[in-house]
């Protein structure tokens, strides 16, 4: 019972005195250990939505539901995933992965074992007594997964993960949050600027449209990934693929017509590169 | 030379003996060249003897390292009473506005009285006993200690504190784990500020109210026009001074060890 519903999800913000919409009339809906990924320009309040699930933010009206019931504020069973890794810096990173379980209320000897577990998990043997200010930005952001798969929440959310990393790097986990959803699969809403990534990584994408945030369209692509065994094939190979071409394609193309309608230009952060996949999420957000 | 390239603080050691030597030069020189008469402004040999002298001979009942002792006790009383209030309520005030607003009014009028002005009433309240320096330190420490751990509180960052609160943290989570490490830099900065203002206010109370400590000693000096050891009482606050925020900056550097994260 991990399903996440936005019902009827309306959001409006006080900017100088003035009533600002950022989301209108929002139905969405993630189902148990289903992927699904939005993107969208800057300012269409995907990040407000997923920050509603976190019991973060609260709808103006309507109501957000995480397996059934009223979010009402944040909680360990929905593990939060930030784009600036939001790790503590005065705690080692055998403690900050061990925070979460410590604030649960299980014992030091209960804790050893899993943070241990998960220090593996994330390739981060030998760095368990490390501060994070010694580590790089990848594995940074490692910690900070390994600290919400400590929890092993039912629901993930996760806002621009990777988006403060490196090309490289950035690929890199996203293989390894691939590997991670075979081996533990979870209800996941990952809020991304990259298009590339979100069809790599995820069963279904919603498009959005801003001012105000509405879901422009949603893409199922389960089935292609399933039938074309996308999950075991590397990064590279998959942006290869006619299917994956195909459908990167025609979400830039949602999101560009939606520019066109409102401003006629500059509203997605990374424009696309079409002849050259892999080296698109080079292009990094720019704040 | 090795030393200078790890310590690069050495190279400017030179100008800091100048200026000392410049300083005892000119100090020296003004009651020996009989600009101002000796019995106003001891030399500094003198002074330098008749602290040797102190720490030799009981004054005014004991030897200067006595009485320093006995001020550094009230100290350290009054300004660790004045920290282990202050600190905490600050970081509550911090994370709890209906404290910050039941508090902030009064702690802002009584913070601009000046610790000395407690003397009628400490004098009152505790007579000669030990309470009286206390509250006198502890207001001179106090206002430091709160208004700095409060405003190290204020700037937590906010994602850190989601990350918490999604993470399962109850609010004495997010103080003790995050509000309070977050907070520390600034709480240090706080008690070393309130260490300097409560051992200034110390020494005031001690002129008046107490029977030992190094205030006592530069009073019983001054009764007995003895300028130089009123001079040997004020070179040791000197020196206790730096030496307690010697220790509290090294406490700082400690805390501040995560700070180019």
């Amino acid at each position: 019972m991990s399903s996440i519903r936005f019902e009827r999800i309306s959001r409006t913000f006080r900017v100088g005195g003035q009533l600002v919409p950022a989301l209108a009339d929002i139905d969405l809906h993630v189902d148990e250990r289903e992927f699904v990924a939005i993107v969208g320009p800057s300012g269409c309040g995907k990040t407000t939505l997923l920050r509603m699930a976190a019991g973060l933010d609260h709808p103006t009206s309507g109501r957000v539901l995480v397996g059934g019931r009223p979010v009402t504020g944040p909680g360990p069973d929905r593990a939060v995933v930030f784009q600036q890794f939001a790790l503590f810096p005065w705690k080692t990173i055998r403690d900050n992965i061990g925070f979460g379980l410590k604030c649960t209320g299980v014992s030091r000897a209960q804790r050893e074992p899993i943070v241990e577990r998960y220090l593996k998990v994330m390739g981060l043997d030998g760095h368990g007594d490390a501060y994070p200010h010694q580590l790089s930005g990848g594995m940074q952001q490692r910690v900070a997964l390994a600290r919400s798969y400590a929890l092993e929440p039912e629901v993930l959310l996760m806002d621009e993960p990777f988006g403060a990393l490196d090309a490289q790097t950035r690929i890199d986990m996203q293989e390894e949050l691939i590997r991670l959803s075979r081996v533990h699969p979870r209800t996941v809403l990952f809020i991304t600027h990259s298009v590339d990534e979100a069809v790599y990584l995820a069963d279904r994408v919603v498009a959005m449209d801003r001012r105000p945030g509405r879901v422009r369209e949603i893409m199922d692509i389960a089935q292609i990934r399933r039938s074309e065994k996308w999950g075991e094939l590397p990064v590279e190979e998959v942006m290869d693929l006619e299917s994956f071409n195909h459908l990167r394609t025609r979400i830039w193309r949602l999101l560009r017509r939606g520019d066109g309608e409102a401003s006629g230009h500059g509203v997605v952060d990374n424009p696309p590169l079409r002849t050259q996949p892999a080296q698109k999420t080079k292009l990094r957000r720019a704040q | 030379m090795a030393l200078a390239t790890q310590h690069p603080g050495l190279r400017w050691l030179p100008y800091s003996l100048a200026g000392a030597a410049i300083f005892l030069a000119v100090w020296s020189l003004l009651p020996q060249a009989g600009i101002v008469p000796s019995a106003l402004l001891p030399s500094p040999m003198a002074v330098g003897k008749t602290f040797f002298e102190l720490t030799q001979e009981p004054f005014a009942g004991y030897t200067i390292q006595q009485h320093l002792l006995s001020s550094f006790i009230r100290f350290a009383s009054g300004f660790g009473l004045a920290a282990a209030i202050g600190v905490p309520l600050g970081l509550l005030m911090g994370w709890y506005r209906w404290l910050d607003r039941a508090v902030a009014p009064i702690f802002e009028t009584i913070r601009f009285i000046a610790p000395i002005a407690w003397l009628p009433f400490a004098v009152l309240w505790f007579g000669t006993g030990i309470g009286g320096p206390i509250l006198i330190i502890f207001s001179g420490a106090f206002p430091a200690c709160l208004i700095n751990a409060y405003r190290g509180a204020r700037l937590t960052q906010g994602f850190l504190i989601e990350a918490a609160e999604t993470l399962g943290a109850k609010p004495r989570h997010i103080i003790t784990e995050v509000v309070m490490p977050s907070a520390l830099p600034s709480i240090v900065a706080g008690l070393r500020i309130g260490a300097g203002v409560g051992w200034q206010s110390l020494i005031g109370a001690e002129l008046i109210v107490v029977s030992s400590g190094v205030g006592y000693l530069m009073v019983q000096g001054q009764g007995n026009l003895a300028t130089e050891k009123v001079m040997a009482g004020m070179v040791a606050i000197g020196c206790v001074g730096v030496l307690i925020d010697v220790a509290l900056r090294a406490a700082e550097r400690h805390f501040r060890r995560f700070e180019q994260a």
